[in-house]
């Protein structure tokens, strides 16, 4: 019997079928943790204590979230348009040159906030830059854009590792990274924002990146649902047939999808690049890209639910880390484990209960 | 098969109920067919046709009701339980695995063994056996992709009867089929009915119940509204009870006015992915104030001849123009902002997006338009009150414009079309398929539409694979075949006639 073509009310769709796939997943993370010797009941609660206990954990947690929020901003915008943009990763890794850039020409100079608008643009830029030739191959040539943009995650990472070895690295120093920013050249912390809710952030590297991040869903959701192009994009990404059929150009769509997509994997280089370290390390991006895939899927390619499962994924991370602190049993690798669950059971298997609420629904619901 | 006392029937159906949400879709119904004859079940789309064969057939289960089976109750929650049981279904889509032989088909998923040598020369000698049994002739190593449709449907009955169908159920069985196919077809039924099989035909095509059924049921709204014997009925009265009301079964239409050319159509010769050639040097006129109907048997060119027309794909050579001006290779956007309306074949993949609410369809291909907002934006309140007026005037239902375009039914989502593109006021209207899976209250509504874009002075291309609404719709049809317009006849010209060019036997 299928179930698939059932309507469910948004609510069900939207709330009740996310939060059953979590709680599986941390039901099953639980028994992980219970066969290796410790008990679930006091790992979860190290783990949101960690994370959202007090005021630097929760500026851990929300320094993490803004990561996840861009890259799945990025990946979101490309599933709109059917693509699947897996070179996030490389994309705000490339972005970050972009921002360290405008950072190392203006901070002897100007206040973070001229710096900043340059800042934005320059990751923006380059990471749109990193994107365009998948664009362009997919366009053209139909070379599948999943191919093109992972093996351009690793050309960006070598290109990056060679310009810090070899040009930007500071020198007579052994760290392949740059000089470190001025104040002119970095993004303030929100003390206040946490301090507003009575906490204190300590050394959490929570900044000004995080209310760009808002502002961009706002952008996104703009572009996405109130314009022309959105509009475009989304009948793209819906049918590509019916996109032919009402004179969409697909060569441009495309590429201009994928330009927004690695614009905004890009500008999550502010957040580490110009607000955390204030330099340009390699490998800075760690995996930000990939988790954003999974937070784009959990949070259904809408900007809402973008940043609630970034959040989500911040607290794993944050909480994932005090956790491994306090149960030295329960190593990082666990963690990636347990992270690796909910992506599997909110991302992959995210229709797993639907034919079975679907016939709870058709007893009970219309009542 | 177990023997079975003749007197039975071989199917009733016991107060039959399925729900699915909010839609009731078959309301207790009752059904008896009995054995050894061909029973027609005729009914607008949505009416429940489908949902009740489905039940029969074990898709479904049915929320009350029993089934038997030649007079022994009968559970079938599965397909597998359908077979066993006796019943054989031949879908409207063939479900055949396109570069399997025909023999690899009929055994697959009965291959009887690890091991193919032995089930593969037993089917062979019964292939041959049901071959002179029921006349269904069919190269048994024969590729599928290389068969006609008309065979490769045979197939599908071969393999019915090859798991032991003694009931054979057809959806929609002529859909795809030329009048003489569909004849060829007719032909097999009553053979197989005169040797003892139970036949089920679903269809909406008056003229074919007529032709082959002995007793007739029809169903409107989930509801089983009445049967006859097809010898004491009239195509009138069917139609009626299909709709509930008086139905005009030929749109009432005066002479036409032709006047200035408005398409042009010279040497075009169109390729499809594959490279090979689609439609082959066609050269044709089509004036303001007439309907020019091009018939042919489904993949003769006629797709492609509307694709490239139309924008969507590029033809090989030869040259298009509208209003004298060549128009060869432009995009669909451009030829829009030139006047031209498109009501495609197929509204699923192309004239909807059916995940989209209605209101955003209502606008696709014209959503660049200043009217729906300024700029870059969109403008979703212009987009809905333009919405609703075209839901007004058309009476597309429900009347929501919020609602996702898949939860509307086939009719309502081709009005959807029909209004976008014919508010637009084109001059020149391209229409495929213009009432494929439209119900009978729809077809009259859409026939009335097209003849009054011809009276207001449009030029109408109207390509459909029915016969009847392109004699009764055109002003003049070409007929085309394997690529070619092999002739030009006025809408009077007989069925027979038609029928046989369509086939590429007379020019």
């Amino acid at each position: 019997m299928s179930t698939a073509s059932v309507p469910l009310p948004n609510w069900i769709t939207y709330g009740l079928m996310p939060f059953l796939n979590l709680v599986v997943a941390f039901l099953i993370s639980g028994v992980v943790v219970w066969f290796i010797g410790e008990s679930p009941l006091d790992a979860v609660t190290l783990l949101l204590q960690g994370a959202l206990g007090n005021g630097e954990g929760i500026g851990f947690t929300l320094y993490y979230a803004t990561n996840f929020i861009f890259t799945g901003l990025s990946v979101a915008v490309a599933y709109h348009a059917g693509l699947f943009n897996i070179g996030s990763e490389g994309q705000a890794y490339v972005g970050g040159l972009g921002a360290a850039l405008a950072s190392l020409a203006l901070d002897h100079y100007v206040p973070w906030y001229v710096t900043m608008p340059f800042a934005v643009a320059g990751a923006a830029i380059f990471g749109a830059a990193w994107a365009l030739i998948p664009a362009w191959l997919q366009a053209k040539r139909g070379s599948h854009i999943v191919i093109t943009t992972i093996m351009f995650n690793f050309i960006g990472a070598a290109m990056m590792v060679y310009l810090l070895v070899h040009v930007l690295i500071v020198p007579g120093k052994m760290a392949p990274e740059t000089r470190v920013f001025l104040e002119g050249g970095q993004l303030p912390k929100l003390d206040w924002l946490i301090a507003m809710f009575g906490g204190k952030l300590g050394p959490a590297p929570f900044n000004v990146s995080f209310l760009i991040a808002l502002f961009m869903c706002v952008v996104v959701w703009v572009l996405i649902w109130r314009t022309k192009l959105g509009y475009e994009i989304r009948t793209l990404g819906a049918s590509p047939t019916a996109a032919i059929y009402a004179g969409i150009p697909y060569v441009k769509t495309v590429i201009i999808t994928m330009l927004i997509s690695g614009g905004l994997a890009g500008m999550m280089a502010l957040n580490p690049v110009l607000g955390a370290s204030a330099r340009l390390q390699v490998e800075f991006v760690g995996g930000a890209g990939f988790v954003g895939i999974a937070v784009s899927l959990m949070g259904r390619s809408h900007p809402l639910g973008i940043v609630l499962a970034a959040i989500l994924f911040g607290v794993l991370y944050q909480g994932g880390d005090a956790l491994s602190f306090d149960m030295p049993k329960i190593t990082r690798d666990m963690i990636v484990v347990i992270q690796g669950l909910v992506i599997l059971f909110a991302g992959a298997l995210e229709y797993l209960f639907r034919p079975a609420i679907v016939r709870v629904w058709q007893r009970f619901g219309k009542a | 098969m177990s023997p079975t006392p003749t007197a039975a029937p071989a199917i009733e159906l016991i107060g039959i109920d399925k729900k699915f949400g909010a839609v009731h879709a078959n309301k207790n119904i009752n059904l008896t067919v009995a054995k050894g004859s061909i029973h027609g079940i005729i009914g607008e789309n949505g009416a429940g046709k489908s949902t009740l064969m489905s039940i029969l057939y074990g898709f479904y289960h049915a929320d009350a009701g029993s089934i038997r089976i030649n007079g022994q109750a009968t559970v079938i929650d599965d397909s597998q339980a359908a077979i066993t049981a006796g019943i054989g279904m031949v879908h409207q889509h063939f479900m055949l695995v396109e570069n399997f032989s025909v023999l690899e088909n009929v055994i697959l998923g009965v291959e009887g063994g690890a091991l193919l040598g032995r089930g593969v020369s037993e089917a062979r000698s019964a292939l041959k056996r049901l071959e002179t049994d029921y006349g269904l002739e069919v190269d048994p190593d024969a590729i599928i992709e290389e068969l006609p449709v008309g065979l490769q449907q045979r197939v599908e009955i071969l393999k019915a009867l090859y798991r032991g169908a003694e009931i054979l159920i057809l959806d929609e069985p002529t859909g795809v089929l030329t009048p003489a196919e569909a004849d060829h077809l007719f032909k097999i039924l009553g053979v197989l009915r005169d040797q003892g099989k139970t036949i089920v035909l679903i269809t909406h095509k008056l003229r074919e119940i007529m032709a082959i059924t002995d007793t007739v049921s029809v169903m409107r709204r989930g509801e089983m509204v009445a049967t006859r014997r097809t010898t004491e009925t009239t195509v009138e009265e069917l139609a009626e009870l299909m709709v509930g009301r008086r139905v005009l079964l030929r749109v009432e239409k005066g002479p036409a006015a032709p006047s200035d050319i408005v398409l042009s159509v010279r040497n075009l010769t169109v390729k499809d992915g594959r490279g090979v050639t689609m439609v082959d040097n066609v050269s044709f006129d089509v004036r303001a104030g007439e309907v020019v109907g091009i018939a042919g048997v489904a993949g003769n060119g006629q797709s492609e001849l509307l694709e490239a027309i139309t924008g969507i794909r590029k033809p090989a050579s030869g040259e298009i123009l509208i209003h004298g001006k060549p128009v060869t290779g432009f995009d669909s956007a451009r030829l829009r902002a030139l006047g031209l309306g498109h009501i495609p074949e197929d509204r699923h993949h192309m004239g909807l997006v059916l995940g989209f609410e209605e209101s955003e369809n209502s606008v696709l291909g014209y959503h660049r338009d200043s009217r729906y907002g300024r700029g870059p934006l969109l403008d979703l309140d212009a987009c809905r009150e333009d919405a609703k007026a075209k839901i007004e005037k058309y009476d597309i239902r429900p009347p929501n414009c919020r609602l996702k375009t898949a939860n509307f039914s086939g009719g309502n989502q081709q009005k959807i079309v029909v209004a976008r593109e014919i508010e637009r006021d084109p001059a020149l209207l391209v229409v495929g398929q213009p009432t494929r899976g439209v119900d009978i209250g729809a077809i009259e509504f859409i026939h009335r539409r097209l003849i009054a874009m011809r009276d207001a002075g449009k030029a109408v291309l109207l390509v459909s694979v029915e016969l009847d609404e392109i004699r009764s719709l055109s002003d003049r049809i070409l007929v085309m075949f394997a690529g070619r317009v092999v002739g030009e006849k006025t809408p009077d010209t007989g069925e027979q006639t038609l029928g046989l060019m369509m086939a590429g036997i007379a020019a």
